[in-house]
């Protein structure tokens, strides 16, 4: 096991966790903007961890650029549709959840 | 090495499946628009890990397409999905 190798799974393996972590925000959470706030936030950093586990193994340049095309695209993607879930949600009267509410 | 990229893969989408309860059984309309930052993330990821496990480089421009079409559906439903609620204009409690 090289030292890519090392890295490239410890990366991976953290990207899972943040995965991991946001499917429990999501199921735990008690409000529609507390689960849109951990779903883009934790899938984006576990999507960008496991692009960087796999950037240590891309056979080719061009390939890891692609990588990071990707992530990005992500990135810009989950930000508006969380911004017009957020919004929408904000416009049809969901009134944010304070710490005083029923679960 | 390579053994843990499909154990990876199969992992997220585990976590996708038991996402898409919290989807199903939202009570609001927003929670089933998760659906589409679910698949915008986790879809990809799904897809990135398994054009590695495979080493085929066209699984790559399918998780782009994927993320680019996550980005236009999600986008499509937050505006399109709603029309009829406002004309109720219902209260949503959580």
């Amino acid at each position: 096991m090289t030292t890519t190798e090392i890295a490239s799974f410890i990366l991976l393996l953290t990207g899972a966790v943040f995965f991991f972590a946001g499917t429990v925000g999501l199921l735990r959470f008690p409000d529609v903007y507390t689960r849109l706030h951990a779903l883009a936030k934790a899938d984006n950093l576990g999507l960008g961890f496991i692009m960087l586990g796999l950037l240590l193994q891309a056979p080719s340049p061009a390939t890891a650029l692609k990588l990071v095309l990707i992530w990005l695209l992500a990135l810009a993607a989950s930000a508006t549709v969380g911004f017009l879930i957020a919004r929408r949600a904000r416009q049809n009267g969901i009134v944010p959840w304070q710490s005083g509410d029923r679960r | 090495m390579n053994t843990l990229l499909p154990i990876l893969a199969v992992f997220l989408l585990g976590n996708l499946l038991v996402a898409l309860l919290r989807v199903a059984r939202g009570p609001t309309p927003a929670d089933r628009l998760l659906a589409a930052l679910l698949f915008g993330t986790t879809g990809v990821a799904i897809l990135l890990l398994l054009a590695f496990a495979t080493a085929s480089a066209a699984l790559l421009d399918a998780a782009l397409v994927f993320a680019l079409l996550a980005a236009i559906s999600g986008a499509a439903f937050a505006q399109r999905a709603w029309r009829e609620e406002q004309a109720e204009a219902a209260h949503d409690d959580d």
